[in-house]
């Protein structure tokens, strides 16, 4: 197993990066930790930490109003984590980046403040079938309020999604397609630029949820050329409760708020209040400063390591895990799609994911076992749950052998 | 903590081989328990003679420790009165949730002590007793909603 083609002698030193992550020196019942539950949370490097503990211990103070030192101070770090963030995803300027708590938030922001107002009875929102809850539920929720109806484009039995399929589905009723760049159940990679370009030649809004691709891919919204891109800090080597939402600037110009609170305005009278311009306008009340530095600093750390060697480095695991995993009888992988980002999905026949989980565990293997919040990814391939491995830069061949072996045992005890 | 002791050998006998699992028909109550965070679910049909839990069945789709704890309820509570039946959950979920807590005179079902030591998989184990309680407890069994475990 240790001498397969596919462990390619890459540059990137994946051994190396790992010191930066002191989480990942642990032991769990007494092993070195695996950790392959990245698609769920990744783990913060000493850069975000520090960062973040630094701000706390030196410069915590309300941000935007204060005229004493430590209020200037961390509104300069809060906005210059918003400047970093500009940068890493190619926004046009600050305006477009919006600090929310996570994707989450940033899809819920899109649907009350841009689709709400707009949509009509009969309307129509697009979605995939492959979409996490939070790029559903949403999209429900504003449809049970304005009598819009929500239209879900087929995937195959591979976890694709064909551009030609959701095209056919795209009509003048449609107000905004909505879909996920990579699936978090199945790793799948969707043809984010194929896809917008024909929302767009039919004038249709886009909304690309982010929250999986941001780890893997490079990603730069002008070249998506998408009108929304929603993700969250704490898979991107970030902090919880801090994301962003970028949106293209002339529809937040004309999106009334999402929450009214402080920061958000100009002036307030009982009469009428005018509203503070982008990106404040939709950042109210006191905002996770420390998560925003936080994320800043992640994207800073992204930024000075070798990110296409971490991508080739994740890809190689990925096929690794694949070939490997797929050695094991009894064991499927779920969502083959040609272009995936480095998950494998996979169920074991004989050993629920629940069990598996419990038992790779005791390994010091860390895996996610359930319906990833995705049900009707699990209903269309007739799985209650599956067990999801899914790979950061920092993860190595060894520990795909460790989870190998970790299965073996679970195999063996239901044997 | 020991995988030993969760996955004892009753447990996994029960998973490989559910006793009492399948449709019963006609039956006095069917209610469905739901796990959200796992997608779990299971159907728990029972039969009773006045008092008595004359049959009981149970079929669904679930891990090894939901399986082997549905399986050991349907024997335990088989032609026990409703009144045992529910102290019988009660001394279960004892089990399941203190650490204190005695298995004694609790035969087979003794295997599930396991299970307090892994709090992320006590859901799994009482589904199926939440399940049967609704059932038990309820006026007209016929028109019960769901159990979840949330």
């Amino acid at each position: 197993m240790k001498n397969t083609a596919l462990k390619k002698d890459l540059h990137f030193d994946a051994a190396a990066v790992r010191a930066d992550f002191p989480v990942l020196a642990r032991m769990v019942h007494g092993k070195p930790l695996v950790y392959l539950d990245n698609g769920a949370s990744s783990q913060r490097p000493n850069a975000v930490i520090n960062a973040v503990d630094d701000y706390e211990r030196h410069h915590h103070a309300n941000i935007h109003r204060g005229v004493h030192t430590l209020s200037q101070e961390a509104t300069n770090l809060y906005e210059a984590a918003r400047d970093r963030l500009v940068t890493f995803i190619n926004a046009r300027s600050r305006h477009e980046v919006l600090f929310v708590r996570g994707t989450t938030e940033a899809i819920n922001l899109v649907a009350q403040s841009y689709a709400r107002p707009l949509l009509k009875s009969g309307d129509e929102i697009l979605i995939t079938y492959l979409e996490h809850h939070a790029n559903i539920v949403p999209w429900q929720l504003v449809c049970e309020q304005t009598g819009a109806k929500l239209v879900v484009a087929p995937m195959d039995e591979h976890g694709e999604v064909h551009v030609a399929e959701v095209e056919a589905l795209m009509n003048e009723r449609t107000r905004l397609f909505a879909f996920a760049h990579v699936s978090n159940a199945l790793g799948t990679v969707l043809p984010v630029r194929r896809l917008v370009a024909a929302a767009k030649a039919r004038g249709i809004t886009t909304l690309v949820d982010g929250a999986q691709a941001v780890p893997h891919l490079p990603v730069d919204v002008q070249e998506l050329d998408c009108d929304f891109y929603a993700f969250s800090g704490h898979k991107l080597f970030g902090p919880t409760g801090i994301g962003v939402l970028y949106g293209r600037e002339a529809l937040l110009e004309k999106m009334p708020p999402w929450q009214g609170g402080g920061d958000m305005i100009l002036s307030v009278t009982f009469k009428k209040t005018t509203y503070n311009a982008l990106p404040y306008k939709f950042e109210a009340g006191t905002p996770n400063i420390s998560g925003a530095i936080g994320l800043g600093a992640a994207v800073d750390y992204l930024e000075r390591l070798d990110l296409a060697g971490a991508h080739a480095h994740e890809h190689a695991l990925l096929a690794y895990a694949t070939e490997t995993l797929g050695k094991i009888d009894a064991l499927r992988i779920v969502g083959t799609a040609r272009d995936k980002a480095s998950l494998v999905s996979f169920v074991v026949a004989g050993v629920h994911p629940h069990d598996l989980g419990t038992i790779l565990d005791e390994d010091g293997v860390a895996i996610r076992t359930g319906h990833h919040c995705a049900m009707p990814v699990m209903d269309y391939f007739k799985l209650a749950a599956t067990a999801r491995a899914s790979f950061a830069f920092y993860n190595t061949f060894e520990e795909v052998d460790r989870l190998n072996a970790a299965i073996g045992r679970a195999r063996s005890i239901f044997a | 903590m020991e995988l030993n002791d969760l996955y004892r050998d009753v447990i996994l006998d029960h998973n490989r081989k559910p006793r009492n699992f399948g449709v019963l028909e006609p039956a006095d109550a069917t209610v469905e328990g739901f796990n959200p965070l796992c997608g779990d679910r299971l159907t728990v049909r029972v039969k009773m003679d006045g008092e008595q839990i004359s049959d009981i069945r149970f079929e669904g789709q679930g891990c090894a420790i939901s399986t082997a704890s549905a399986s050991l309820m349907t024997e335990a509570v088989k032609g026990k009165s409703r009144a045992e039946a529910l102290g019988l959950f009660d001394r279960v979920h004892h089990l399941l949730t203190d650490d204190a807590a005695s298995s004694d005179e609790l035969g087979k079902l003794a295997a599930l002590s396991g299970v307090r030591e892994y709090p992320a998989r006590v859901k799994c184990a009482s589904l199926c007793w939440h399940t049967l309680v609704s059932a038990l407890k309820s006026p007209d069994p016929q028109q019960l909603a769901a159990v979840s475990t949330e």
